[in-house]
């Protein structure tokens, strides 16, 4: 899976750099994710901008990171949804579980 | 079985998820076809890919553990404004209806797959046939 990092006033922002997150590759966001959490990296901004589909197996690894953040007691957003993955998040109610941003510059201290 | 008029898709693939973008991808395109949707296209676009994928990665799940000769058979036909998916697959099967609905409060990783079938198609039924078992979807394209 195409991700990388970048570090910004304390938060640790994932790119995704694929437009599918579906059960073939959201293992490794999964993954990718509880490694940056072991390592210390627990104040976690996924940027979404770039998916254009998600399926429930994607929404399961966003979940996970959720709630491995949470464990750690850090954060865990997601910006950049566009409106067919946002609406997922809505059929799904997950949109009330997440902190979700219209885009990467509206994470609070992400400016 | 696929109809023998209309559009007719028959896609098989191995039962590997490398293969969910090509099938969701070829959902997503027969539905920009269809003139006769009055609707959406674009959002029974996504969907159409949705329900394929996660249809697709139940037969892969549900496939004879630790073959991977196996191959997973999609067809689409889509006459006048029925549209019809069937997704054979050669494993053990389950039971379709012991599939509860998801707890939609509670923060469980797995078990919205059924759950999106369920919401953007008019129905879903699994059954065994000769040789395997068939999910088959249907909606009415309004």
């Amino acid at each position: 899976m195409n991700i990388s990092t970048e570090d910004r006033n304390g938060r640790t922002i994932l790119n995704l750099g694929e437009e599918r997150i579906d059960a073939h590759n959201s293992g490794e966001l999964k993954d990718y994710i509880l490694k940056l959490l072991e390592d210390g990296h627990t104040r976690l901004v996924v940027n979404l901008s770039g998916v254009r589909f998600i399926d429930s197996s994607g929404l399961g690894a966003l979940l996970s990171g959720y709630k491995n953040a949470s464990l750690r007691s850090g954060s865990f957003v997601l910006a950049g949804l566009q409106p067919r993955v946002q609406s997922m998040f809505e059929l799904t109610r997950l949109h009330r579980v997440f902190d979700i941003y219209p885009s990467l510059r509206e994470v609070p201290g992400n400016d | 079985m696929c109809g023998e008029t209309g559009i007719n898709v028959e896609i098989v693939v191995p039962n590997q998820t490398r293969y969910l973008s090509l099938i969701g991808n070829i959902a997503e395109q027969v539905a920009k076809t269809l003139d006769v949707y009055t609707g959406d296209r674009d959002a029974l676009a996504y969907h159409l890919n949705l329900v394929l994928t996660e249809a697709m990665v139940n037969a892969i799940q549900h496939a004879a553990p630790g073959d991977t000769h196996k191959t997973v058979r999609v067809c689409m036909y889509i006459e006048d404004k029925d549209l019809r998916i069937y997704v054979y697959d050669y494993g053990q099967g389950f039971d379709l209806n012991k599939v509860p609905a998801p707890n939609l409060d509670a923060l469980n990783e797995r078990g919205r797959g059924i759950f999106f079938m369920r919401t953007f198609m008019d129905w879903v039924s699994y059954r065994k046939t000769d040789n395997g078992n068939v999910l088959e979807m249907y909606k009415k394209l309004g």
